[in-house]
């Protein structure tokens, strides 16, 4: 039952991710994006990551995306049509970036089976939920925690930063 | 009939809270309501395409602006606010997902916790308050 | 017959068995499966019933706010009336505007709807069964997904390339996320008490602590409705579509059953802030005397009845609230979601933790001991003893005095505009100023 959901599941979101890439009009790949991210939530469920399934819509399908629509709105895309400046050079360096990658994804499914896969014991249901995620973030991942909060408040500094329009005071 | 009744009140008298033996299974009904509620608006727009009369005509085709004719493209450019507030928008929800598993196990981590999440909204009002000093929070 | 459909129904098909070698066929077919269905299908008619009631009532009780009688045509009372709009709006026709994103434009209102009701399978609307599928974090869940709603209407407004229909979609979307915060923030305080995201699990809370979390949390309960409020675009906060600016908003290009989906993702929107304020902050299900039922069954269908009540009460204060204030300026409500509510939320975590703190017992690192282990909970919960419920009310309320008064005095503030009062008494002065002005030129005249 699992393994029939996570095929059909990863179908979803690999075809979702390729017509992000394939669709011409931005606002398309953005569409595009929202059912890549549902379908990585339901692989994270899959997983027993609960809480981060839920993370991901919040953050993802509704945050992020809604900013991606914002900008892509505002550059008023659409009728421009990705006028990307053509660089040649880029695109030769593209390519070797392009399957250092692949080989990388490769080497990543090929070394994955050698790991032993932690397993979840009987009793040890909570692993995933708000409580778990709480906890381990709270005690163990302390300082990364402190960090992302700075990493926050770059983020909104930058943000400020950013928008502010010449001649505002 | 009464076998299927058997089955079914097996399947509900047990609380809810005992479904945690596979908490995967738990969502189960929610991809079925998921793919119900995609189904529901597609079905019902299908019945009404059948029924409704469609009589074509150019003017009605035309975006409504109180009677006259449309002038210049609906897309334009629009202010820079709405973009500052999906950013600002971005950084206060990561903010407060981070809450969330703070506030499950606050009775645990008692003063330990209070002290980390005070250092944490510390740092963000620093933000906060930059940005209304800067006139990020304005909208005029 | 009856064997028959035991085994369609509730047995699992055989090709589905040898593919996934279930241990329990038959029973995680009846309750995974089944069971879910039947409720599910169950639900979504009564919801979407209640929606279309909901418009009616709406109706009526503008009209008994505006002394009139409202639909009365359709059926005794014009109860009838929801399904004559219904059936009209099935046969209306269904025009895209010739240069809409076609895509996008159909779309939109479905990933809206869509958004709205899937929602509704976490909610808890009674005890035991009535609850579809209760997951470890409901309450996130409910969050997240109703957050994707707002890109419906950011792609509606966008792909009916109208002008209104693109401001009512920005202004809506701006509105939404900011209240969205506060939003968040406001039910983190309640969350300490009852350390639990699953929905099941807040009502079941509050029914071993003993109280609704209202009265631990008056003042996030407060930013929640009033967040609740800004999040559903209603009055005062119904910008986008503010009929006198913007026509209707952001489905000002939609018709037909097309735009009746728009109505119904909103409608369906307000039950489910509703419901997630009952579970929250009203107890969910329970009342007191309620566990005196014996019979199960009946048990269940009396929860069920009382969570409908709790959500038709803030329903009704919803309805009561459009007809009651004005509507906001948009610049004052982004001021009133970014500058007071989150200011205010954090404030209310921040206090709320503190009382927390001391009142935890000494050996958990505080200082009063109101929380006690009592006995017949699981993995040592704590529960405020009769002192402590006392205490957290207590600080509740001093907590959200100085918020309420912040809140109230800007609300004030905004709504100088509408102050009769104050403008009946600057007509005056500026009468008694002209009349002296006057008789001031009369007597430079010299004219008697």
């Amino acid at each position: 039952m699992e393994k029939a959901l996570f095929i059909i599941i990863a179908v979803i979101a690999v075809a979702a991710a390729l017509n992000v890439l394939i669709q011409r009009n931005p606002l398309y790949s953005a569409l595009s994006l929202i059912g890549t991210m549902a379908a990585l939530s339901v692989l994270y469920v899959m997983l027993r990551a609960q809480f981060i399934a839920a993370v991901q819509i919040v953050v993802y399908a509704g945050a992020i995306l809604v900013l991606f629509i914002f900008v892509i709105m505002l550059l008023n895309a659409p009728k421009q049509q990705l006028q990307i400046d053509k660089q040649k050079g880029l695109r030769y360096l593209a390519i070797p970036l392009a399957g250092l990658l692949l080989a990388e994804a490769f080497y990543v499914v090929w070394r994955v089976q050698d790991i032993a896969m932690p397993v979840v014991k009987e009793g040890e249901e909570a692993v995933g939920t708000t409580w778990s995620v709480g906890v381990a973030l709270f005690t163990h991942y302390l300082l990364p925690f402190q960090v992302a909060g700075v990493l926050l408040l770059m983020a909104l500094i930058g943000a400020v930063v950013l928008a502010r329009r010449e001649g505002d005071k | 009939m009464i076998q299927m009744m058997a089955i079914l009140l097996q399947a509900q008298s047990r609380p809810p809270a005992a479904q945690s033996d596979a908490p995967i299974f738990g969502y189960i009904p929610i991809i079925i309501f998921f793919l119900i509620a995609v189904l529901l608006p597609v079905v019902l727009l299908g019945v009404s395409r059948l029924l409704h009369r469609r009589v074509f005509e150019r003017e009605k085709l035309m975006p409504y602006e109180c009677g006259i004719d449309p002038i210049g493209d609906a897309r334009e450019r629009f202010s820079v606010r709405f973009y500052i507030v999906a950013m600002l928008f971005l950084v206060f929800d990561v903010e407060v997902v981070f809450l969330f598993p703070w506030a499950v196990i606050y009775d645990k981590l008692a003063l330990f916790g209070l002290v980390e999440m005070l250092i944490f909204i510390g740092i963000l009002v620093v933000g906060y308050y930059y940005a209304w000093r800067k006139g990020a929070l304005e909208w005029a | 017959m009856s064997a028959i459909l035991t085994k369609l129904l509730l047995v699992t098909p055989d090709w589905v068995r040898s593919l996934t070698g279930e241990r329990q066929p038959n029973v995680f077919w009846a309750e995974y499966v089944v069971w879910p269905l039947i409720q599910i299908v169950i639900v979504l008619f009564v919801i979407l019933t209640l929606v279309a009631y909901l418009v009616y009532l709406e109706r009526k009780v503008s009209a008994f706010m505006q002394a009139r009688l409202g639909p009365m045509r359709v059926g005794p009372w014009g109860l009838l009336q929801p399904a004559a709009d219904g059936l009209k709006l099935l046969l209306k026709e269904d025009i895209i505007p010739l240069k809409a994103d076609k895509t996008v434009f159909v779309i939109a209102p479905i990933i809206s709807v869509v958004a709205a009701l899937v929602v509704l399978s976490v909610i808890p609307w009674g005890a035991a069964w009535a609850t579809i599928a209760n997951v470890n974090i409901g309450l996130l869940f409910v969050l997240a997904v109703s957050s994707v709603s707002v890109l419906g209407l950011v792609l509606a407004g966008w792909s009916s390339n109208s002008k209104y229909s693109l401001l009512g979609a920005l202004r809506s979307s701006a509105q939404m996320v900011s209240y969205e915060i506060a939003m968040g923030l406001s039910i983190i305080g309640a969350l300490m008490f009852a350390r639990t995201l699953s929905m099941s699990g807040i009502v079941e809370a509050q029914q071993s602590d003993g109280i609704w979390y209202a009265f631990f949390q008056p003042a996030g309960f407060l930013l929640y409705m009033i967040s609740a409020l800004g999040e559903t675009n209603r009055a005062p906060f119904d910008l986008p579509e503010a009929e006198s600016e913007l026509v209707a908003g952001y489905h000002t290009e939609y018709s037909g059953f097309r735009w009746a989906l728009f109505f119904m993702a909103e409608y369906a929107a307000m039950i489910v802030t509703a419901s997630v304020a009952v579970t929250l902050f009203l107890g969910g299900w329970s009342f007191p005397g309620l566990s005196l039922i014996q019979d199960r069954t009946i048990f269940v269908l009396v929860s069920i009845v009382v969570f409908a009540a709790k959500v038709f009460a803030l329903i009704y204060a919803y309805m009561w609230f459009r007809w009651t204030w004005p509507r906001y300026r948009y610049d004052q409500l982004m001021e009133l979601g970014w500058k007071w509510m989150i200011p205010a939320g954090l404030a209310n975590i921040v206090l709320t933790g503190v009382w927390y703190v001391l009142a935890l017992p000494e050996s958990a690192g505080g200082l009063f001991g109101f929380m006690q282990a009592a006995p017949g909970q699981i993995d040592g919960r704590l529960v405020p003893t009769t002192a402590g419920k006392l205490y957290f009310v207590v600080t509740g309320f001093i907590i959200s005095i100085p918020i309420m008064w912040v809140l109230l005095a800007t609300i004030n503030r905004r709504s100088r505009d509408f102050n009769l009062q104050e403008q009946r008494q600057l007509q005056m002065q500026l009468r008694r100023e002209r009349l002296e002005k006057s008789a001031s030129a009369q007597e430079a005249d010299g004219t008697p």
